[in-house]
């Protein structure tokens, strides 16, 4: 918004001022990780007014999520190094990648006292799946044998349950996939694989206000719309992350600077995201309660390889060639003050499957061999480069200064184009209307490097917004989804990655982003994940 | 005055209607899709598209969307928004914290601001006068944002003396400072427009003749200079009550006041169109009650109008 930027003058023109007259907020106590600590200690957290109920299956955005995620617990979890963990259920057994068999650990609750059981699981997906039930989440059981009967491209369903779904007993079921996926127990991780208790059948709008889950922390007293939510530890969870708090207060802001103000003055405990314009001053306001760390998500320049210029094969070498007028390391340290760092590819440093060089010589900056490049490759389409983006989020630093770049290493024109939001940007986008290069992004849905390289980069794949097709691309993705091991399939997804870059470059890996985050004099043991979450339950309040 | 009122009422209609149907209009036309803008930067699946279209009624022809609307206000239901939520729900919400706020500010705008004009009418010239113009003159001058959110860090985050942001809507003392920083623009404007007619009144006919008839002071000026100099004042009040309500969308963002303001941005921003409409429709009616009861007290302040 046009204000927050000119907040940030005001106040580092405030800042100058009081620290000129020796009054600015020193960090004297700032000690860390010995106070006293208060077992029922409650602390807030900064979120933004989830957009829709309260429903797992519905909820694909943050502020939702992030509730969720304490209320609930699905069968598999990821601890803090990206590690898949067993969170409800005992096991969950494989040997084809394509038949599970999944056992509960017995004697879950969820929060009304209902027992957890297999039929918890299996009612859920197939009511989500359910293509009556709209849920927005539901295209994530698409791998799961029956899917077409239950959720038709058009048209009513034909039946109610999916056939790959059986329940053995209370406490185990079996998942049959349509065909192997190496990666499907990672993905039960995400909300949609979550249980939903009887409870929620009968009233799924008041269940929304109201979420019933199996989580560590229960939903107390009403939903303060747009003001807060909490939630309190729940007695009988039975789960190993026993809440070493009371409970959480999420507080919900329309705008993060306001949020910024709540943190320095302790008003607010923990704030996942510093405000864009408080990013370069942060840490000399937090001290050691500042948190700068690598998170997953991606920033890149996609191209509509579906454009008929763009799309010439001899372009690959004009791509390339860009990518290697850009200086990532100097941006990303300079312009972006350390907010993000560059990229070697598409799969940020420290997801599972991650290996240096998927992007080798060409992410390297280089701008004698960019020019070349280019010239091989019969120049830039109109001799401009045109990079349209969103300006409602914190796009507009990199994207001038990746432009700025190009303009005067490669010696091309470039310009910027700015969506005001990020649905008109996205409407472009989706609906291939572009001719020119643009932002595209992507936050992992759970850490592990299938993630980054299947969901764009496959042919027809819903997030491929460029149109990209490339057969031995996709076979190298095939045969990693079909890997044994988990290994196995980690190297196949980096070879795609690999291949992706080297003959074709239909986007351009930029920056990988990091968690900017602080918290406040009151807590302390704030761990941050790669999901730019913290670790609810590990937080301890001072006394 | 019974028919100038009846008359007042019945023009309401065409106004209620035309504003309805332009932002109507205008939510539509803003670019993007709302419905697929919801799978984030997901791909949309079809099917769960085309539901969610029905659901919503965005399915159906624009005009039959309003028809299917404007019926249903008058059965008193204001639609459903995208979060799932009835408007009414959101807005019953909305409505009350920005109430408070505006008229907390309102009332220090008419208290200051009257009060002030008053006294630097009097004391044309003198040190008060300079003092009261250079404070006024500074307010009116820094954006609304600059203010607010120097306020913000000054107040709050550097002397603590209230939270930075308002915690609980429903605590009349966390709404002072946004309260504050509300009216101060207003609450200039009023100090000048008071200060010039007392001043210019001060020299009128009728003054003198008031003072001549031997009228203690506090008769001259609080019954004859102040009944004919409120005239603009009033009206600059009524349409500056309308815009309060309208939600001061900086001033709440800044303070994270979950008011009107803030409701209407949101709904913008995700291009819902019940709540914009239901908003607007609300504000657009308060408007027009406001301008009318200014009409009104005209009448009262100065017994030559007439309505009729």
């Amino acid at each position: 918004m046009r204000g927050a930027k000119s907040a940030k003058w005001v106040v580092g023109a405030i800042v100058v001022a009081m620290a000129a007259t020796a009054c600015g907020g020193g960090s004297s106590n700032d000690d860390e990780g010995n106070a006293a600590v208060d077992p029922n200690g409650v602390f807030s957290y900064y979120n933004t007014e989830p957009q829709r109920g309260l429903i797992p299956t519905n909820t694909n955005e943050v502020g939702g999520h992030y509730m969720m995620a304490n209320m609930f617990r699905g069968l598999v979890t990821f601890d803090i190094n990206n590690k898949l963990q067993m969170a409800q259920a005992q096991s969950v057994d494989t040997t084809d990648n394509q038949h599970f068999t999944v056992k509960l650990k017995p004697g879950w609750k969820f929060h009304n006292g209902e027992t957890v059981t297999a039929n918890s699981f299996v009612k859920a997906w197939n009511w989500a799946a359910n293509a009556k039930n709209a849920q927005l989440n539901s295209s994530w059981y698409e791998a799961i044998k029956g899917y077409e009967d239950v959720h038709p491209k058009e048209g009513d369903p034909k039946t109610d349950t999916m056939s790959g779904l059986k329940v053995v007993n209370d406490n185990e079921f079996t998942i049959e996939l349509a065909r192997p996926v190496s990666t499907f127990k990672e993905r039960l991780y995400y909300d949609a694989f979550f249980p939903l208790p009887e409870a929620f059948y009968k009233d799924p709008k008041a269940f929304g206000e109201h979420p019933i889950g199996n989580g560590p922390y229960k939903m107390e007293g009403s939903w303060a719309h747009k003001v807060e939510l909490k939630v309190r530890k729940f007695a009988d969870y039975k789960g190993d992350d026993k809440p070493k708090n009371g409970g959480i207060d999420f507080k919900f802001y329309s705008k993060d600077d306001a949020a910024y103000a709540d943190l320095l003055s302790d008003k607010i405990d923990i704030m996942y995201q510093v405000p864009n314009s408080q990013v370069s001053k942060f840490q000399s306001d937090l001290g050691k309660r500042a948190i700068s760390q690598p998170y997953g998500g991606n920033t890149n320049i996609a191209f509509p390889l579906y454009d008929k210029e763009w799309g010439k094969p001899e372009k690959v070498k004009v791509r390339q060639g860009l990518s290697m007028a850009i200086d990532r390391e100097t941006i990303a340290k300079t312009a972006l003050s350390g907010s993000k760092d560059a990229a070697t590819g598409f799969t940020p440093k420290g997801i599972p499957g991650w290996q240096d060089g998927a992007c080798g010589e060409f992410c390297k900056f280089d701008p004698a061999k960019a020019k070349d490049l280019i010239k091989q490759g019969g120049g830039v389409p109109g001799n401009k480069v045109t990079i349209t983006y969103n300006a409602d989020g914190a796009n507009k630093e990199w994207v001038d200064a990746v432009c700025n770049d190009i303009r005067q290493n490669a010696g091309v024109e470039c310009v910027t184009d700015a969506k005001s939001t990020f649905q008109e940007a996205r409407d472009l986008i989706t609906d291939k209307k572009l001719s020119n290069p643009f932002r595209m992004a992507w936050v992992m849905d759970f850490p592990n490097i299938a993630n980054f390289v299947t969901e764009q980069f496959r042919t027809g794949a819903g997030a491929n917004d460029m149109g990209f097709s490339d057969k031995s691309v996709d076979a190298l993705m095939d045969k990693a989804d079909e890997a044994k091991t988990e290994d196995a399939a980690n190297k196949g997804y980096f070879e795609a990655e690999k291949k992706i870059m080297q003959d074709q470059m239909p986007a351009i890996p930029l920056f990988t982003d990091h968690t900017v985050a602080g918290y406040s004099k009151r807590v302390q043991n704030v761990k941050i994940d790669y999901q730019r979450q913290a670790v609810w339950t590990e937080v301890e309040v001072k006394k | 005055m019974g028919r100038f009122v009846a008359r007042r009422l019945l023009q309401m209609i065409p106004v209620f209607i035309g504003t309805t149907l332009l932002i109507f209009l205008m939510v539509y036309s803003l670019p993007g899709d709302p419905v697929k803008a919801m799978f984030g930067s997901k791909a949309a699946d079809p099917a769960t598209v085309v539901r969610l279209r029905h659901e919503y009624g965005l399915d159906k022809p624009l005009i039959q969307q309003y028809w299917d609307y404007i019926s249903g206000l008058f059965q008193g239901d204001f639609g459903q928004s995208f979060t799932g939520r009835p408007v009414a729900d959101l807005m019953a919400d909305a409505f009350p914290v920005t109430i408070r706020l505006a008229l907390f500010a309102f009332a220090i705008e008419l208290v200051f601001g009257i009060g002030l004009g008053v006294l630097t009418g009097l004391r044309r010239g003198k040190f008060l006068d300079q003092a009261v113009l250079i404070f006024t003159l500074i307010v009116v001058s820094i954006p609304v944002f600059v203010l607010g959110n120097m306020a913000q860090f000054v107040v709050g985050v550097k002397w603590k003396l209230v939270t930075p942001t308002v915690q609980d809507p429903q605590d009349l003392t966390q709404l002072t400072l946004p309260a504050i920083v509300l009216a101060l623009l207003s609450l200039a404007y009023v100090t000048r427009l008071t200060r010039t007619t007392v001043a210019e009144n001060l020299r009128a006919d009728y003054v003198r003749t008031a003072v001549a008839k031997g009228l203690p002071r506090r008769r001259v000026v609080g019954v004859h200079l102040m009944r004919n100099s409120l005239i603009p004042v009033v009206t600059f009040l009524g349409t500056d009550l309308g815009v309060l309500m309208g939600g001061a969308i900086v001033t709440e963002g800044i303070f994270n006041v979950p008011g009107v303001g803030n409701t209407l941005y949101q709904a913008v921003i995700t291009s819902e169109g019940p709540t914009v409409v239901g908003v607007v429709t609300v504000l657009v009616l308060v408007y027009l009650v406001s301008s009318l009861v200014v009409d009104l007290l005209y009448a009262v302040l100065d017994p030559r109008i007439r309505y009729a």
